[in-house]
């Protein structure tokens, strides 16, 4: 049985305008110890999909699914107090902004301690210990001494660390990481990345790793799902898909990225033309068909999302004249 | 599926500044302070000709007579007398005028006091700021309740003192203000176009600045006035305000307080007037806030 | 945090000293106080008598400095009225003020504070709105009359409580609602939108994703946070409340500083007035240094800086 099943996921947000659809039927299942990497750009719902998965949606949004079950535990159907001793436990979450995600009137060894206490019940010596021994595994020098900083005494790398730390306490079973390097310089993004390769490797929980860069992505996930406009329009396993992509939206992401040695000097970059469309109000057909370049008119109904190889889907009705064309 | 490029920026101007009155309309703090405004300040208007009686017109034969409601009361004085014989109402009547008179001329002295030195401060910041802000502070410490005490009795307590000594000390609120929404809008690029021109400072500062601190200016002076009228209340309640016979509904209530056990209605009438109006003008300066800037609500 | 602190107390001393020539000069220059001594009926000679008995011929400045030395040595020189010494007058007074201050101010917090937490926790649903509503109601309705309000229902009709006076601690239920009214709208509205925006924030969503129950994301996380300001908020108030506490001891008779005040006023007794504002003056400023000074104490990123 797979750890977690996503079937049909939609987020809506009633909005003064009209209906915002944020997330539009998004389906994936991960394995245990599996990574996934949704990839997309900002507005596509990956970060929506993220917080769906444990309800943690702002008041005026919606989520149904087909089926969300994690560990056998339906969680659509989960009342609060259940969502709430999985959050943190078995299922916990990475966030974007270190700077502050950490609250700063406590300090990071209150905090850590918590994250365990709420979930288990140990004594606080029992829960130090523990925090010590996982600033440790995250790479924070002289730990014991870290327990009794503020958050805003280090770094935006080390804070990072701390909530990795955080996430491991209760030993999850998975991790979900929402552009766990977005706001952090290059040269630590590569060790942030490295450090959860490793942790991940180390533990064998399953990660569900969200960016907006491919490149991020491409070193540390088992399989990929490419979003668009709140759809998943790609879905393979690591390899095929950089190797191969079928859908021209991540055909035309990876022409973005210069490959050092291949993309010649001076060449031009790929860039998709246009924007990505309002997700307010009714949708219809492919969303990327303004801004593709095989569009026809077929591309106004409804795309299905085909098998083009076992284990690697396209939500393109066009693939056969993309193939002739490359 | 929509076509092409979506409205991704908002085109808040002009949408705000048509929406206003709409939006005015819509929100019913405002609409109903508004209306009941405006039905105040129409009764100290027309109040010769609707009251019933002359306000300061003694009937010691017809003292303490209850309102209509009670079994004594008759609608010869639908509110009553007070201890001298005067009609309650006809004294209801006019207090509008004494309490719209204080809080609009308060308004008007405070407001142009605080307004210099919040634009001036807010304008030129550095040392003038610094000092500025020094005085506000020092204003601030002052306890305004016992200076304006104070003051009223030296300066001798009648209606113009009363709005002397409140207009010459209420102006903190409006520094405040005043400098803050300076300093936001002196950062903005047409104010920075019409240095580079050339402008005197007095015009940048008339024609630049102080348009569009309005908003802000409005609401502050709204509330403001709300507070000279219970300051002023206050006062003439310890009887160093307005003296009598002016009918200052203050006054009514420090006068009808030695009868307030057994005849309550005496202070409760004029504690009502007061209630609805400081309430009108408090909800016409909310509602003013909340539809200028609703990021502000709260 | 050292320098911090010493910063701000040189501010507040500075302030102090300010406000003392400010309220010594309001009072010389508001009127003759020569002529308010002696009466209207005095005659010019009695009036110049009277000026030079009390030193009031003497250069503005050198009265000013003669009175602030005397000041700092807690001698405010004696009452007209009262034949005492300003001095034993104002001690006798103070302990009176400074409980219905305290307790109006405990009483305002307890109130407030929750209130404002619970229309931000349930902002926009009708809590918010009745909150909000009350809010509005508190802030129309004058300090005096409320307080008028209390005696006829509590005192007279259904006599639960004293009319007025200060003989047991009942005499301050009343008083205290009616100049803790005062405060709560301006509590309730800092608290509740320094709780909407400590709830909008990253960390709390970070708890939330912890697990944590709801109790402890919006007592533990959130409020610790939103509290900060509040409290400076709270030692404002308390100056404020010291200062119009003259109103409320006016209405339930209570033999307090503000009391004193407006007798002496009433009787033109200006070095009482004189001593009073100062002293108001001075408690007010120190409050605002303490509010200060726990505002940088109680965030860490001051405090350790």
């Amino acid at each position: 049985m797979a750890l977690l099943e996503v079937d049909n996921l939609r987020v809506n947000f009633a909005l003064s305008d009209g209906m915002l659809h944020a997330v539009r039927g998004v389906s994936f299942s991960l394995e245990r110890g599996e990574t996934l990497a949704i990839v997309g750009e900002s507005g596509s719902g990956k970060s929506m999909t993220s917080l769906a998965l444990m309800n943690l949606l702002p008041k005026r949004a919606t989520r149904r699914a087909d089926r969300l079950v994690f560990d056998g535990i339906d969680l659509t159907a989960a009342p609060e107090a259940r969502m709430r001793s999985l959050r943190g436990n078995r299922m916990a979450m990475i966030f974007q902004e270190p700077m502050t995600s950490l609250n700063p009137s406590y300090t990071i060894g209150n905090q850590l301690a918590e994250a365990l206490r709420t979930h288990r019940a140990v004594s606080a010596a029992a829960a130090r210990d523990r925090a010590v021994h996982l600033l440790d595994k995250v790479g924070i020098p002289s730990a014991a001494q870290r327990l009794n900083q503020y958050p805003h005494q280090l770094s935006g790398g080390l804070r990072q660390r701390v909530m990795i730390a955080m996430a491991l306490m209760c030993g999850p079973d998975l991790i979900i990481a929402d552009e766990p390097t977005t706001a952090l310089d290059v040269t630590i993004q590569a060790q942030i990345l490295h450090l959860l390769a490793d942790l991940k490797n180390e533990f064998g929980m399953a990660m569900i790793l969200i960016s907006h860069d491919l490149g991020v992505v491409a070193r540390v996930a088992d399989k990929v799902a490419v979003m668009y406009a709140g759809e998943v329009v790609e879905s393979a396993a690591s390899r095929p898909l950089f190797k191969a992509p079928r859908h021209p939206y991540t055909r035309g992401l990876l022409n973005c990225i210069p490959v050092p040695g291949r993309t010649a000097p001076g060449a031009p970059l790929g860039a998709i033309p246009g924007q990505a469309p309002t997700l307010i109000g009714a949708q219809r057909g492919c969303a990327f068909r303004d801004r593709c370049a095989f569009a026809a008119a077929e591309c106004e109904g409804d795309i299905p999302f085909v098998a083009v190889a076992p284990g690697h889907h396209a939500r393109c009705i066009r693939l056969n004249a993309l193939e002739a064309a490359a | 599926m929509t076509a092409a490029a979506p409205a991704a920026f908002d085109t808040a101007p002009p949408r705000r500044r048509t929406g206003l009155l709409r939006r005015s309309m819509g929100h019913s703090g405002l609409v109903l302070g508004g209306m009941t405004l405006v039905a105040i300040v129409a009764i100290a208007l027309a109040a010769p000709l609707i009251a019933p009686h002359d306000p300061y017109n003694q009937d010691l034969a017809h003292r303490l007579i209850p309102p209509v409601w009670q079994a004594k009361g008759s609608w010869e004085h639908a509110l009553g007398t007070d201890k001298l014989g005067r009609d309650y109402l006809s004294r209801l009547i006019f207090g509008t005028r004494i309490s719209l008179l204080i809080g609009t001329l308060t308004v008007l002295i405070s407001g142009t006091i605080g307004t210099v030195i919040g634009v001036c401060a807010g304008y030129f910041g550095g040392k003038v700021d610094a000092v500025l802000s020094y005085v506000v502070t020092t204003r601030l410490a002052l306890p305004v309740v016992l200076v304006a005490l104070a003051s009223a009795a030296l300066v001798g307590s009648s209606l113009e003192g009363v709005i002397v000594v409140l207009g010459l000390l209420l102006w903190d609120r409006f520094a405040v203000v005043t400098r803050s929404a300076t300093m936001q809008v002196a950062r903005s690029d047409y104010v920075a176009a019409a240095q580079a021109v050339g402008c005197s400072t007095l015009r940048i500062l008339v024609s630049e600045i102080l348009p569009n601190i309005l908003n802000a200016l409005i609401v502050v002076a709204t509330l403001e006035m709300a507070h000279a009228i219970l300051l002023e209340a206050a006062l003439s309640f310890l009887g160093l305000g307005v003296q009598p016979p002016l009918p200052s509904w203050g006054l009514m209530i420090s006068e009808g307080k030695q009868y307030m056990f057994f005849s309550p209605w005496v202070i409760a009438i004029p504690a009502a007037a007061l209630v609805l109006l400081v309430l009108a003008i408090n909800l016409v300066g909310d509602g003013l806030r909340d539809v200028t800037a609703p990021e502000n609500r709260g | 945090m050292l320098s911090f602190t010493s910063q701000r107390l040189l501010v507040a001393l500075s302030v102090a000293l300010t406000v003392s020539i400010v309220a010594f000069m309001l009072l010389h220059l508001s009127g003759d106080l020569a002529t308010a001594i002696a009466g209207p009926e005095s005659t010019a000679a009695q009036v110049d008598q009277i000026r030079h008995q009390f030193g009031l011929d003497r250069p503005l400045s050198v009265q000013y400095l003669d009175w602030l030395w005397h000041a700092l040595h807690f001698d405010f020189g004696n009452s007209f009225y009262f034949r005492d010494s300003v001095t034993s007058l104002v001690a006798s007074r103070i302990p009176v003020t400074m409980t219905l201050g305290a307790i109006s101010l405990a009483l305002a917090l307890v109130i407030a504070i929750p209130l404002g937490v619970l229309a931000a926790v349930y902002s926009g649903t009708i809590v918010d709105r009745l909150a909000l509503g009350f809010c509005v109601l508190g802030q129309a309705v004058p300090a005096f009359c409320l307080g008028l309000g209390l005696i006829i229902v509590f005192a007279v009709q259904l006599r639960w409580l004293p009319v007025s006076g200060t003989a047991s601690w009942k005499n301050y239920i009343l008083p205290s609602i009616a100049l803790g009214w005062y405060a709560v709208p301006a509590v309730m509205r800092l608290s509740r939108n320094g709780m909407l925006e400590v709830l909008s924030s990253d960390y709390i969503r970070t708890a939330r994703a912890k697990g944590l129950r709801p109790s402890v994301v919006i007592l533990k996380h959130a409020l610790r946070n939103a509290i900060i300001p509040v409290v400076a908020l709270a030692a404002v108030q308390f100056g404020f409340m010291l200062g119009g506490s003259i109103v409320i001891e006016a209405v339930f008779n209570m033999q307090g500083l503000g009391y004193l005040a407006w007798e002496a006023i009433a009787r033109n007794d200006f070095p009482v007035v004189q001593a009073v504002v100062l002293i108001l003056a001075t408690i007010y400023v120190a409050l605002t240094f303490i509010a200060d000074v726990a505002n940088a104490f109680l965030d860490p990123r001051i405090r350790l800086a």
